[in-house]
């Protein structure tokens, strides 16, 4: 099966998508959305995998040897410091909210409050 | 909405998106398969300019000027984290008390924590030569330092981590990037373009500027890291509420 790797980045994103839809608690929700973005890590890192090759680093290989695509692998380094970057402002934020509102339900925060 | 209710919208527009990803899948490129014409690129040009790592030297060198906006959203990110952990009109800080700490942990934490250091530096400053670089390092300085609070307790931790100048380290990480993107342009040739002697392939000299902007995110990723634990951990530890309870 070549689209077995494809398909699990999909089924990632979607259970991420349907715990972030369905979450009764802002810190989940934060999770959820670190989950939904790890999808992106493996439909990457899939695109550039070459059959046979080894990890694009030169310094204990001969150069020449087949490598594995370092572009998507330098997309997901990217696509990890974001993640973990905005994870830590959204929870910033759940604090402020929970010390606000006193609640982290998304259900509760109906109300806009000066 | 609640419930039921907002499951049939979710199933429907979860089953449509699922529907539309997996056509998408059928028609990639095959998984494993041999044709990466980027990557084939981005390797020949790697070894041109005499880096080991290609993956740094896609970040640092070819593709540098992503970079620079992926560190700019690290710092703004750190920024906002600030902006919204500050202790507010109604807040006041307490002292947070000693608390004891098992002596396996102790000893662990004791030699863990510069073995940990000394590796976050290695990999940070061999970005050029091997798997890691500033980001990669940056994160493991950081965590390094925080094994103080977890073997020791939180007065040791503040003592070696005055907020202060790691806000400054992180504002003049990210200045250094800039600036030395600017060099390329004094050098008569593009903003952030690997001006400097690529020096000798698979050493710790080679790579031109791409050691020197891997030093700088990993002085902007290390403080960063600090100065987002060290506002969560007030949050957590020093911050009270106007009625003394802990917020």
């Amino acid at each position: 099966m070549t689209v077995l790797p494809y398909l699990v980045a999909v089924w990632i994103f979607l259970i991420g998508v349907y715990g972030m839809a369905t979450s009764r608690n802002l810190v989940h929700a934060v999770g959820c959305l670190a989950v939904t973005q790890s999808s992106t890590y493996v439909l990457l890192l899939a695109v550039g995998y070459r059959r046979g090759a080894t990890a694009p680093v030169f310094s204990d290989i001969p150069v020449g040897t087949p490598v594995v695509d370092p572009v998507v692998q330098a997309l997901a380094l990217t696509d990890v410091v974001v993640g973990a970057t905005v994870t830590a402002l959204l929870l910033a934020l759940v604090v402020q909210t929970d010390k606000r509102h006193g609640t982290v339900d998304p259900d509760e925060l109906t109300e806009l409050k000066g | 909405m609640r419930g039921p209710i907002r499951r049939w919208p979710l199933a429907a527009g979860l089953a449509a998106t699922a529907a539309l990803l997996v056509a998408a899948c059928l028609r990639l490129p095959h998984f494993g398969g041999d044709r990466h014409p980027y990557g084939d690129r981005a390797v020949r040009t790697a070894l041109l300019q005499r880096t080991a790592n290609t993956v740094s030297s896609v970040n640092f060198d070819q593709r540098a000027l992503d970079t620079l906006g992926e560190e700019s959203i690290l710092f703004a990110a750190v920024l906002g984290t600030v902006v919204l952990l500050r202790q507010t009109r109604d807040e006041h800080r307490v002292a947070p008390q000693p608390a004891p700490v098992p002596p396996p942990l102790r000893r662990y934490g004791t030699l863990a924590l510069p073995v940990a250091l000394l590796i976050g530096l290695y990999v940070i400053a061999h970005g050029q030569l091997s798997p890691g670089g500033g980001f990669q390092g940056g994160v493991v300085v950081a965590t390094a330092l925080h094994l103080l609070y977890v073997a020791v307790d939180y007065r040791a931790l503040e003592r070696i981590r005055p907020v202060g100048p790691y806000e400054l380290a992180d504002g003049v990480g990210e200045a250094a990037y800039v600036l030395l993107g600017a060099a390329g342009l004094l050098a008569g040739s593009a903003y952030l373009a690997n001006t400097l002697p690529h020096g000798t392939f698979n050493t710790m000299a080679s790579g031109g500027t791409v050691p020197l902007l891997n030093a700088a995110v990993g002085m902007e990723v290390a403080s960063g890291v600090v100065v987002l634990l060290a506002h969560f951990l007030g949050q957590a530890l020093e911050i009270v509420g106007e009625e003394g309870e802990r917020t």
